[in-house]
C-alpha cells in the first residue's frame, strides 16, 4: 500500500486558471532566505506569483491550475532547507486582520483630519494674538469643521462601538469618557463657531482620536503577529491522517480534512490525529498527552482512541467519531465549561482606572458649571468651562497608559518565547504567588530520551542507533533520535513483536525486547533501579547492552523551580500520573509540594481550595486532562506541544524545550503591571496640572493641545522601558 | 488675502490625494509585510538575477 500526499483541501481556486496555496514556512528569517525562496520556487514551470511574508513567515503561491501538484512546492522548499506546510486560515486569524486593517485605515484617516487641521488651527492660534480679522478666523474653524466632523465619525467608530456596547450592558471602560470627550468637543467647537468666537477645539478632539489609535493599532498588531506565529507552528506540526479512500487503498490527508466516519489508518509510532473506534487491530497505545499516565495502555477493537494518543507496537484501523459520548472527553468538556463560567470575570487595569477617572472627571466638570452660574456667568459661558474641563481631563494618556506598555511586553515576551492568548493575560501572570506544574509533558520533555547513553561505549550507541532506524516502534526511535543516527543500516529485517535483526561486518546485530538479545538479566538490573524507564536491548556479537529510554525532565526544569522560589513564588505538581514516577521528578527539582494519580476535578478541587485562601495560581499543563484546570486558575500556561484543547485554553504559551519562558513571563509580566501603574499616574497627574486652568476659565485650545501630547509621549515613552528585565541568571 | 479661499481647499485636496493613496496601497495589500518590505528595498536581487529563466518574466513581484 503506497500513500499519496493530498493537499488539495488547502487549495484555493482563483478562476481564471490559476490556483493558490499558502504555506508556513520554518526558519525563514532574513532578506537572504526570502529570495533565496522566491527564486528557487519561481524556477519550476507553472508558478505565476511566489511571494514571501517575513512579518508572518509565509509562502503564497499561484500556478496554472492542474499543471502542479502543490506537494512539488514542499518537496522544493525541503531541497533548499526549509520545512514548510500548507496552511489553512482560522476565521479568528482573519478576523484579527480585517480589524488590524480598519484600524489602519482609521489611524490613516484622522493622522490626515490631524495635519490638516494644523495646518487651520496654527494661523487661528497666532491670528488671535496679532492682526487676524474675525471673518477669516470663521472661515478657518468653518474648513476646520469640514475637515474634522467627517473624519471622527469614521475613526472614532472604534471607540464610540465599544463605549456603546459598555454603557448597554451597564458598564464603564475607558472609551466610555473618551467618547464623551471627543462628541462633547466636537459639539461644542460648531456651536463656537457658529457664534463667531474665538476658541474652537477640532484639533483637540481629532488629536485625541489620532493618539489613541496608534496605541490601539500598536497592541492590535503585536497580537495579530502572536497569533500568525502560533497559526504556523499549528500548521508546522503537520497534522496528517492516514485515510483508507478504497478497501485497500490510502492517501495522506491533512488532520482537517478528516470527517466522522472516515476509516483511518494509524501505523505504529504514529501519533493519532483524530479521535475514534479501533475497528480492526490491537496494539498498545501511550496516551501520556491526554492523561498524563506514562503505562501503556492495550487496544484492541472496540477501544476508544484519542487524539494525541502515540501507537507503539500494532497496526490499528480506526473509524473516526464525531464526538465521544460518555467518555473520557465529554467528561472533560464538562469540566471545562464549569470551569469557564466559574472563572470570576477579572476587571482589567484600564477598565478599574476608568471606573474611578470617569465619574471624578464628570463631576469635577459639573461642579465646574454650577460654580459658575452661582457666581453670576451666563448659562453659555458656564457650560463652555465646564465643557474645556472635559476636553482637558479627556484621557488621552490614559488610554495609551496601558495599550503601549502591554505591547512592549507582549513583544519582549515575544522574544523570550513566549506567546500570548488573551489580553489580559499580562496583568494577571504579574499577581501570580503560587505556580502548580504537571509533570508529564510539561516538567518533562513530551519525546521519550535515552538516560543511560553515558554507560555505553560510543560507537555501540551509534550502531544501535542505526539499527532503531529499521524500526517503528517509538522506544527504538527515541534511540535513534539520541545517538543522532542517519544511515540506516542495509539488510535489516524485522520480526514482528519481538525486533529487529541484520548484520554489521561479520557479526549479527540485534536490537528489540530482552528476551530477544537474550539480555534479561542486564535488563531487570537496569529496571530495579529505574522502574519508570522502558527498555530495549542490543545485542552485538556475544556483546550485550540494555537501554532505558523514558521521558526526560526538560533541560532547565531545576534552575526554573529554583528561580521561582527565589522570587518568594510556591511550587507545586499536580499529576495524573503514578506515585514513584513523580516523586522521582519532585525530588529531583526539589518541589515539596507534590501530588500523583490526580484526576481532573481533584486539579480543580486544589486550585479552588487555594483561590479561598485567596492565592494567585498559575496552572502549567500541557494534557487534556489539564484544560479544565487551565481554565479554574487565575492564570494559565501551555507549552506549544500541548493538546489542542489545552492551548486554546491557556493564557500563554511557550515555545522550545526550557522552561524559562515561565520565568520570563511572570518578571516582563511584573515589570509591565508596575509600568502600567506608573503610566496611570503621570498621564492622570499631567492632566490635573492643566485642571486648575480649565476650572478657571482660561483653557486655549494650545493649552489643551500642548497637555494631551505631551502626556501621550511622556506615558510612550516611559512604556518602553518595558523592552528589558533585569537579566538574572536561571 | 482673498487667495486664502483658494489655496487652503487646494492644500486641503492635495492632501485628500494623499489620504486616496493611503487607502489604495492599504487595500493592495502593502502594509501587510511591513518587515519584508523593509528587506526588499536593500535587497539587490533585481539588478543581477541568478536564475534567469523564462518564469523570472512571471514573477508577480
Amino acid at each position: 500500500m503506497q500513500a499519496t500526499r493530498d493537499f488539495s483541501h488547502y487549495v484555493k481556486h482563483l478562476g481564471s486558471g490559476l490556483a493558490h496555496i499558502d504555506l508556513a514556512v520554518e526558519g525563514v528569517s532574513c532578506a537572504g532566505c526570502m529570495s533565496k525562496i522566491e527564486r528557487g520556487l519561481s524556477a519550476i514551470p507553472d508558478v505565476t506569483l511566489a511571494r514571501v511574508n517575513l512579518t508572518d513567515r509565509r509562502v503564497a503561491l499561484e500556478w496554472k491550475e492542474g499543471a502542479l501538484d502543490p506537494a512539488r512546492f514542499i518537496d522544493r522548499l525541503a531541497e533548499l532547507g526549509y520545512k514548510a506546510y500548507p496552511f489553512e486560515t482560522v476565521s479568528a486569524e482573519a478576523a484579527e486582520v480585517e480589524n488590524s486593517r480598519f484600524l489602519l485605515r482609521c489611524l490613516g484617516v484622522a493622522a490626515f483630519a490631524t495635519m490638516n487641521v494644523m495646518m487651520l488651527s496654527i494661523p487661528v492660534w497666532s491670528g488671535n494674538v496679532s492682526d487676524m480679522l474675525p471673518e477669516q478666523r470663521d472661515f478657518f474653524h468653518w474648513m476646520s469643521a469640514l475637515i474634522a466632523l467627517p473624519a471622527a465619525a469614521y475613526a472614532g467608530q472604534p471607540f464610540f462601538r465599544s463605549a456603546f456596547n459598555a454603557l448597554r450592558t451597564g458598564n464603564v471602560n475607558m472609551d466610555v469618557p473618551i467618547s464623551i470627550g471627543v462628541i462633547l468637543a466636537l459639539a461644542m467647537s460648531v456651536i463656537e463657531t457658529i457664534g463667531h468666537a474665538e476658541h474652537a477645539y477640532f484639533d483637540a478632539a481629532i488629536m485625541l482620536l489620532t493618539f489613541l489609535l496608534v496605541g490601539r493599532y500598536l497592541d492590535q498588531s503585536m497580537r495579530r503577529r502572536t497569533r500568525a506565529v502560533a497559526g504556523n507552528l499549528a500548521a508546522l506540526k503537520a497534522e496528517t491522517a492516514t485515510k483508507f479512500v478504497g478497501p485497500d487503498e490510502i492517501s495522506v490527508v491533512p488532520a482537517a480534512a478528516i470527517t466522522a466516519g472516515d476509516m483511518v489508518l494509524l501505523r505504529p509510532g504514529e501519533r493519532s490525529a483524530v479521535d475514534g473506534t479501533v475497528i480492526e487491530g490491537r496494539s498498545e497505545i501511550d496516551q501520556s498527552l491526554i492523561t498524563g499516565e506514562t503505562r501503556h495502555a492495550a487496544v484492541e477493537a472496540g477501544s476508544a482512541v484519542y487524539a494525541g494518543s502515540l501507537n507503539i507496537s500494532g497496526a490499528l484501523r480506526i473509524r473516526v467519531s464525531a464526538a465521544a459520548e460518555g467518555t473520557l472527553l465529554a467528561e472533560i468538556q464538562r469540566l471545562l465549561d464549569h470551569a469557564v463560567q466559574a472563572r470570576s470575570r477579572y476587571v482589567q487595569l484600564a477598565d478599574r482606572a476608568s471606573r474611578l477617572y470617569a465619574p471624578l472627571v464628570h463631576a469635577t466638570a459639573l461642579l465646574t458649571m454650577i460654580g459658575w452660574l452661582i457666581a453670576g456667568a451666563s448659562l453659555h459661558d458656564s457650560v463652555i468651562t465646564a465643557i474645556a474641563v472635559l476636553i482637558i481631563t479627556c484621557p488621552c494618556a490614559l488610554g495609551l497608559a496601558i495599550p503601549t506598555v502591554q505591547t512592549i511586553a507582549a513583544g519582549a515576551m515575544f522574544r523570550a518565547g513566549v506567546l500570548i492568548n488573551s489580553g489580559d493575560a499580562i496583568e494577571r501572570v504579574a499577581e501570580v504567588d503560587h505556580v502548580i506544574f504537571d509533570k508529564t509533558g510539561t516538567l518533562t520533555l513530551p519525546e521519550l530520551d535515552v538516560v543511560n547513553s553515558a554507560s555505553v561505549p560510543a560507537d555501540v550507541f551509534e550502531l544501535a542507533g542505526r539499527l532503531a532506524l529499521a524500526s517503528h516502534h517509538p522506544v527504538a526511535a527515541a534511540l535513534a533520535r539520541s545517538a543522532r543516527a542517519n544511515s540506516p543500516l542495509p539488510g535489516v529485517t524485522e520480526e514482528p513483536g519481538q525486533g529487529v535483526r541484520g548484520s554489521f561486518g561479520s557479526e549479527e546485530v540485534r536490537l528489540g525486547r530482552p528476551s530477544f538479545c537474550n539480555a534479561e538479566d542486564l535488563a531487570e538490573e537496569i529496571l530495579r533501579r529505574d522502574p519508570e524507564a522502558s527498555v530495549v536491548a542490543f545485542a552485538r556479537g556475544e556483546q550485550r547492552y540494555v537501554f532505558a529510554v523514558r521521558q526526560g525532565l526538560r533541560p532547565d526544569a531545576r534552575e526554573t523551580v529554583a528561580a521561582l522560589q527565589r522570587r518568594g513564588i510556591a511550587v507545586e505538581i499536580l499529576s495524573g500520573d503514578r506515585e514513584p514516577a513523580v516523586r522521582a521528578a519532585a525530588e529531583t527539582l526539589g518541589i515539596p509540594e507534590w501530588r500523583a494519580g490526580v484526576t481532573p476535578s481533584d486539579k480543580i478541587a486544589r486550585i479552588e481550595e487555594l483561590k479561598r485562601q485567596g492565592v494567585k495560581v498559575m496552572m502549567v499543563g500541557d494534557g487534556l486532562n489539564d484544560a479544565p484546570s487551565l481554565a479554574a486558575a487565575h492564570v494559565s500556561m501551555s507549552p506549544i506541544s500541548a493538546a489542542h484543547l489545552s492551548q486554546a485554553t491557556a493564557d500563554l504559551v511557550f515555545l522550545g524545550k526550557p522552561l524559562a519562558p515561565v520565568i520570563a513571563a511572570i518578571d516582563y509580566s511584573r515589570k509591565a503591571l508596575r509600568l502600567m501603574r506608573q503610566n496611570l499616574y503621570l498621564a492622570v497627574g499631567y492632566n490635573f496640572l492643566a485642571v486648575p486652568i480649565a476650572i478657571l476659565g482660561f483653557v486655549t485650545p494650545l493649552i489643551a493641545a500642548a497637555a494631551m501630547s505631551g502626556s501621550s509621549i511622556l506615558v510612550m515613552l516611559n512604556a518602553l522601558r518595558g523592552r528589558r528585565v533585569r537579566q538574572e541568571v536561571v | 488675502m482673498e487667495v486664502i479661499a483658494f489655496l487652503v481647499p487646494l492644500a486641503l485636496l492635495l492632501g485628500l490625494f494623499g489620504l486616496l493613496g493611503f487607502l489604495w496601497s492599504l487595500k493592495n495589500g502593502q502594509y501587510d509585510d511591513l518587515e519584508g518590505a523593509a528587506w526588499r528595498a536593500i535587497s539587490d536581487d533585481d539588478e543581477t538575477p541568478t536564475t534567469p529563466g523564462p518564469s523570472t518574466a512571471h514573477r508577480g513581484v
